[in-house]
């Protein structure tokens, strides 16, 4: 079972002055420590302007509503929809590897760890929004929470919809209190690092008074394992509940028991595509290739595998089902995704997520820039499989008389790609003004001979 | 405290020099490391440490809460007959009642670090000591009280010069 010829976790070499001049050094100096950081400004001004044009899209959408949209009856949830549970499934694989892998003590975790959760932050923040702007009337957002009113009102505790509302509140809540508490020893390392008045004074400010005794540390690795275990099990908790405001419904296509581990595994799967995605060229770019190895790379393209397969046997069971049971629906809507107006999005699911990742079993084969395309078609096929899910369901349901169609518009496009350009404005903002690798864990597994300064 | 401050650059002797200190006797040491030394943990034993319970405890109230909060609401505050269910289905609170115990226990393990760790603070003392910079990035530091009662007996330079490290006086100003 033992692979043939591992790479290490680290490159030898290192002690902990080169991780701090690493890690600490590409936030306060960054030109000397990277270099000319051309792909930032270009990725950062790209960014802001498709941000721009969420704004733009998201003003526009609260002063005419969702009538700029494509959606109509009968396909009433459109993008919005499918673009939450994308986000949200690609959150949930930060979440896997900075808790489920603590837990496990690998230690390949922590030197990827803080992009994995950083990841997950921004990707479920740009999910968050999803569900607010498909409201309708965004105003009245807070009526999900249970709160007393003149009407005497509750919300409905038994729909799964507002079910997912407190698990998006717990998962993003949980999220931002995890990632910062893994984040503050080294925020007080960068503070200590620091040479102007200005970063001592910010970066004092947010590592809190940090100053790492023991006392410290103990109190740090009790609540890190605490928190961890809580999110291991509520990073799954969060996606089968979104699977189950589709099964909850009675459509065919979405009634069915399989959903919440068939988007559990699609959800890991396009997390740990959209890392893969980020790891690949950051090792390069901030010269981590000490820290983060090919060792690395291996693990992360091992696991998409994994979930690769996962997924393909929950396709499998989603399509074999209909012609398994008598339900002439169930079978009607299969064969609308075989050739149906969605086709594209259900064969496009099928080879970018199943198909062409399993040529990442040839070793070979696994160069960077083939790495990269194929996790960036594992995150565009679980979109098509999003809108595959959302839309094919709706459009031709029972009566043919009630049939409908869905184009979207560019509204739509706009709030997809817009959200795109949040989520990488948020991300370029923490490659630029945090610590991108948890020097301290990566410290922490140093062989016993390296650990001095 | 005020006391004796020993700078290391290596975990070895660090914590060589922590646990011969121990072995003579002297108790009242803090340590200050870049990350967390395991062996510490035997030989600066900690009182004992109640964030496992706090964070348990949030997560059961959490849970009742939450439960009830839905059950008050669903059943008794606000009954709706739909296809004539029952109001109280029980199962179906579970989802929200977990959510809103992890939320509790999470945001009590976060309190509850911070309170414990005494932060935030704007200004620690200890970081007035030369050099304590260096104790998040590549360097150890022990600092041992002069209110030890075994610190003269000991003679606590002494058994710190034994390893290879820097020894200055500490004394808050």
């Amino acid at each position: 079972m033992h692979a043939v010829d591992r790479a290490p976790v680290m490159l030898p070499g290192q002690d902990l002055a080169t991780i701090d001049r690493a890690v600490g050094d590409a936030v306060l100096q960054p030109r000397e420590r990277l270099g000319p950081r051309w792909w930032w400004w270009g990725g950062f001004t790209i960014s802001v302007a498709l941000t721009a044009a969420f704004i733009l899209a998201v003003e526009y959408l609260f002063i005419a509503g969702v009538g700029i949209w494509g959606i109509d009856i009968p396909v009433a949830w459109g993008f919005a929809i499918a673009n939450y549970v994308w986000w949200i499934g690609i959150a949930s694989g930060g979440t896997i590897i900075s808790a489920l892998f603590y837990l496990t003590q690998s230690e390949w975790r922590s030197a990827v760890n803080r992009i994995a959760e950083s990841m997950t932050l921004v990707a479920a923040a740009a999910a968050g929004i999803m569900p607010i702007l498909h409201l309708g009337r965004p105003s009245f957002f807070y009526w999900l929470f249970p709160i007393p009113n003149t009407m005497g009102l509750w919300p409905q505790f038994k729909s799964p919809l507002l079910w997912d509302f407190f698990a998006i509140l717990t998962y993003v809540t949980a999220s931002i209190l995890f990632w910062f508490l893994g984040l503050l020893p080294d925020l007080a390392m960068v503070r200590d690092r620091a040479t102007t008045r200005r970063s001592r004074l910010i970066y004092g400010i947010l590592a809190m008074g940090w100053t790492g005794s023991h006392r410290q540390w103990r109190l740090h690795k009790t609540a890190y394992g605490l928190l961890a275990s809580l999110m291991a099990p509520l990073v799954v908790s969060v996606h089968s509940i979104v699977g189950l405001d589709f099964s909850g419904g009675l459509l065919p296509g979405w009634h069915s028991t399989q959903f919440s581990p068939f988007f559990v595994f699609g959800a890991v799967l396009s997390g740990f595509a959209t890392v893969l995605l980020l790891v690949v060229p950051l090792r390069r770019l901030y010269r981590l290739e000490a820290c983060i190895t090919q060792r690395h790379v291996d693990l992360l393209v091992t696991f998409l595998l994994l979930c690769s397969l996962l997924l393909a046997y929950s396709y499998f069971v989603d399509t074999l089902l209909p012609f398994y049971g008598d339900d002439r629906f169930e079978r009607a809507t299969a064969l609308h995704r075989f050739t149906g107006a969605w086709a594209w999005s259900y064969w496009g699911a099928w080879g970018l997520n199943v198909v062409i990742p399993q040529i990442l079993w040839f070793r070979p084969l696994r160069r960077d820039w083939l790495i990269c395309f194929v996790a960036f078609g594992v995150v565009v096929g679980m979109w098509f499989e999003r809108i595959m899910l959302v839309a094919s369901s709706l459009y031709e349901d029972f009566l043919p008389s009630a049939w409908g169609h869905f184009v979207p518009t560019l509204w739509d496009w706009l709030t997809l790609f817009g959200s795109a350009g949040m989520a990488a404005t948020g991300f370029f903002l923490f490659l630029r003004y945090l610590p991108v690798v948890a020097a301290f864990e990566i410290k922490e597994i140093l062989p016993p001979d390296r650990r001095h300064g | 405290m005020s006391g004796l401050a020993a700078e290391f650059a290596a975990e070895a002797a660090f914590v060589g020099a922590a646990g011969r200190l121990r072995e003579v006797g002297v108790r009242r040491i803090e340590a200050y490391t870049p990350y967390p030394v395991e062996a510490l943990d035997e030989l600066l034993p900690l009182p004992f440490n109640f964030l496992p319970v706090l964070v348990f405890a949030a997560g059961v109230l959490g849970l009742a809460g939450g439960f009830l909060l839905q059950w008050y609401g669903a059943a008794v505050s606000y009954p709706l007959d739909i296809g004539g269910r029952p109001p109280a289905s029980w199962p179906a609170f579970i989802p929200i009642a977990f959510e809103i115990a992890v939320l509790c226990a999470v945001l009590a393990g976060f309190v509850g670090f911070f309170a414990a760790a005494r932060l935030p603070k704007p200004y620690q003392p200890i970081a007035a000591l030369p050099n304590f910079d260096r104790a998040s990035q590549d360097r150890f530091l022990l600092v041992v009280d002069e209110a030890d009662p075994r610190f003269a007996e000991a003679d606590v330079a002494a058994v710190l010069r034994e390893f290879p490290c820097r020894v200055v006086q500490w004394q808050p100003s």
